[in-house]
């Protein structure tokens, strides 16, 4: 078989026992939080007669196995369950917020690659003002909390230039220019730190490519620097970058709850948020796994695509 | 034969945090068309250094002095895209390790092809062409297929052809090649010799053999140039420098060989240290090692031209001497310069 396509399968399979472990720990955690969603739903002055109806009506009296097997069947069936407490199907909620999360991540992201992977290289075989200034922009960003650096920006361009909405959203079909800019604050919000974390692994990462011997020989056929930095060193460089991209995707889906909550956007983050504070197990159960295999497939391509650049990649894990 | 390359009195000097150091000093030279010329040393003599500045690679760090003549024109005066150009096309470089040449998330074809197109205005399909072509003068076997094979599909030995294939793709005039075999085994040593002096000798590339394998240079070379310590200190034709050197160095040299006849014994050491290049001793470098030190020796001995083919750089050697205007010593312990010259020519 091609050896590309079976490095892409393998990678593939790999992640089988992922989503299984991943699914287990999601069910265990949220019963290992203190409180009971039930007693949460009926208020405290329910009797202990009720609240065993309504255990028994949501199959919380059954097992962990049996409510694990249950709850997983649904899954495997495209059924992730009913919110305990609207008794709206969850799938139908993340329709909803699903896409919300995707906008947001995947434009941080966006936006974080397409400026720290070239102000990276740019400055990687720098010394002087452009290392020193792009050094302290790497520790400032990621120094920086985002919830503060989201407020800041905030009551800057909302409450004294009076640009941008602070907070809330419009669905992009609705408004695409109203949805793009109540999407600005909490993408560049959440892109900063990416950036910095992202500017300073390919510079670190192009440092080192810059150095090696293979250089000095493109260097001796004559090639042009622009060539060598952006074709050569770029290609050799691109795996920690990607690797860094893939698992600080996992950072983003997690510093997304924080920014979905402050600028009010209904995206999975808000909807796990307030699931949890309800203890709505199914709701939780159900937008971690989102979240989980998100990350997973994200991972997933950037391996396939290290394994695309880099040849030894995919003959290391073939072998 | 006429002079393809001049150094002329050419000197290199590194700035570092703890001052400068002086890694080429005075070097004089000339490499004709068409020969094999072995630069031969110790680590850090300088041999790498004066490639660098062949190629135009120098590190930032270093300051140059002197000449050095290309085909007549200045290569210290030549702007960093002037350099460029000659770089790869008539100026190339086969370096040390094949393993660590090659980019290895390119395909080895494509890295002979876009050694082509960085100098010519040709198609991919034209490039890729020349580039089967090389691959199959070097003696790659089955390039076609294996022009998309990353280098770590091949061996040592064949990543060197590879390397090679590129060095020569648009026909130089000067390859330098420094210490081309040292990191191969020996059977796979001698193949990549005998490619190299084949090229040499179908293409009429002159070549620059930087080694500190003597039996490499033996092999190979028309004519060697001995460094010591960023000083060259003789220069002569591959026969006559084993047969009579007349450095100090060069014998010493020559005698820490290991040889048939003292078997058994202890190798020859030479003693001492080679010195510090931040604060090198004024005057020959070899000074303090040398057995026949004098108070002359406080003074840098020209490299002068002795015979048709040889020059020595020592206050020993009445050739020296008579540079600077001094009469021969008296009792020299050298051997005498009329020495039987096997000259073929």
């Amino acid at each position: 078989m091609n050896a590309r396509l079976s490095y892409a399968l393998r990678r593939l399979i790999l992640t089988v026992p992922v989503l299984i472990a991943t699914s287990i720990f999601v069910f265990l955690l949220i019963r290992l939080v203190p409180g009971d969603p039930v007693r949460s739903m009926l208020g405290i002055r329910a009797t202990p007669e009720n609240i065993a109806t309504v255990r028994s009506q949501l199959g919380l009296d059954h097992p962990l196995p049996q409510q694990y097997w249950d709850w997983i069947r649904g899954v495997l069936h495209g059924d992730l369950g009913q919110d305990f407490i609207s008794h709206e199907k969850i799938t139908s909620l993340l329709k909803v917020s699903l896409p919300i999360t995707l906008e947001l991540t995947v434009l941080a992201m966006l936006l974080a690659v397409g400026v720290g992977v070239p102000v990276g290289v740019l400055v990687a075989a720098r010394t002087g003002w452009a290392r020193k200034l792009s050094g302290g922009f790497v520790i400032g960003a990621i120094s920086i909390p985002d919830f503060w650096l989201g407020l800041m920006l905030v009551l800057l361009l909302t409450s004294v230039l009076n640009l941008l909405p602070p907070s809330g959203w419009v669905s992009f079909t609705e408004d695409p220019v109203q949805n793009i800019r109540y999407m600005i604050l909490p993408v560049v919000t959440l892109a900063t730190g990416q950036t910095a974390y992202i500017l300073r692994t390919t510079r670190a990462a192009m440092l080192g490519t810059l150095s090696e011997p293979y250089i000095a020989f493109l260097r001796a056929k004559g090639l042009r620097e622009r060539s060598i930095v952006g074709v050569h060193a770029l290609r050799n460089a691109s795996g920690p970058i990607i690797t860094v991209t893939g698992i600080q995707f996992g950072v983003l889906l997690g510093g997304a709850i924080v920014i979905e909550n402050l600028f009010a956007l209904p995206g999975v983050g808000r909807l796990i948020v307030t699931a949890i504070s309800e203890r709505n197990y199914v709701v939780v159960q159900a937008g971690v796994l989102t979240v989980a295999c998100l990350f997973i497939v994200v991972n997933l391509i950037t391996d396939i695509i290290h394994g695309l650049l880099d040849p030894r990649v995919e003959e290391a894990v073939s072998a | 034969m006429s002079a393809l390359v001049e150094f002329r009195d050419v000197g290199v000097d590194y700035a570092r945090r703890g001052g400068i150091v002086s890694a080429v000093q005075n070097v004089s030279l000339t490499l004709e068309e068409n020969e094999t010329f072995g630069l031969v040393g110790e680590s850090g003599c300088g041999k790498t250094t004066l490639s660098m500045a062949l190629m135009g690679l120098l590190p930032a760090s270093a300051r140059v002095t002197g000449q050095l003549m290309f085909r007549g024109e200045d290569l210290f005066a030549m702007s960093e895209s002037e350099h460029r150009r000659l770089r790869g096309d008539e100026v190339s470089m086969v370096f040390q390790d094949p393993a660590t040449s090659l980019d290895a998330t390119f395909g080895i074809g494509y890295q002979v092809a876009e050694t082509v197109r960085a100098h010519r205005q040709v198609s991919r399909r034209e490039s890729k062409a020349r580039a089967l072509e090389l691959l199959r003068e070097v003696g790659i076997p089955a390039a076609e297929s294996r022009y998309s094979d990353p280098p770590h599909r091949l061996s040592g030995g064949m990543r060197q052809r590879v390397v090679m294939a590129a060095a020569l793709a648009n026909d130089p005039s000067l390859l330098l090649a420094d210490e081309p075999t040292t990191a191969l085994d020996v059977t796979i040593q001698a193949q990549v010799l005998d490619l190299l002096a084949a090229l040499q000798r179908k293409h009429g590339t002159t070549i620059l053999l930087i080694a500190h394998d003597l039996g490499v240079v033996a092999q190979i070379c028309d004519r060697v140039g001995v460094m010591y310590a960023g000083q060259l200190v003789e220069v002569a034709p591959v026969g006559e420098l084993f047969a009579a050197p007349r450095h100090p160095y060069t014998r010493a040299l020559l005698d820490a060989l290991p040889s048939r006849g003292r078997r058994g014994r202890a190798l020859r050491v030479i003693g001492g240290q080679v010195p510090d290049l931040s604060h090198p001793p004024a005057g020959c470098r070899f000074a303090d090692r040398c057995p026949h030190r004098m108070d002359v020796c406080a003074t840098v001995p020209p490299l002068a031209t002795s015979g048709a083919e040889r020059q020595i750089a020592c206050w020993l050697d009445p050739a020296t001497r008579a540079t600077a205007g001094l009469a021969p010593l008296p009792d020299s312990p050298t051997p005498n310069p009329a020495v039987p010259v096997g000259d073929p020519s």
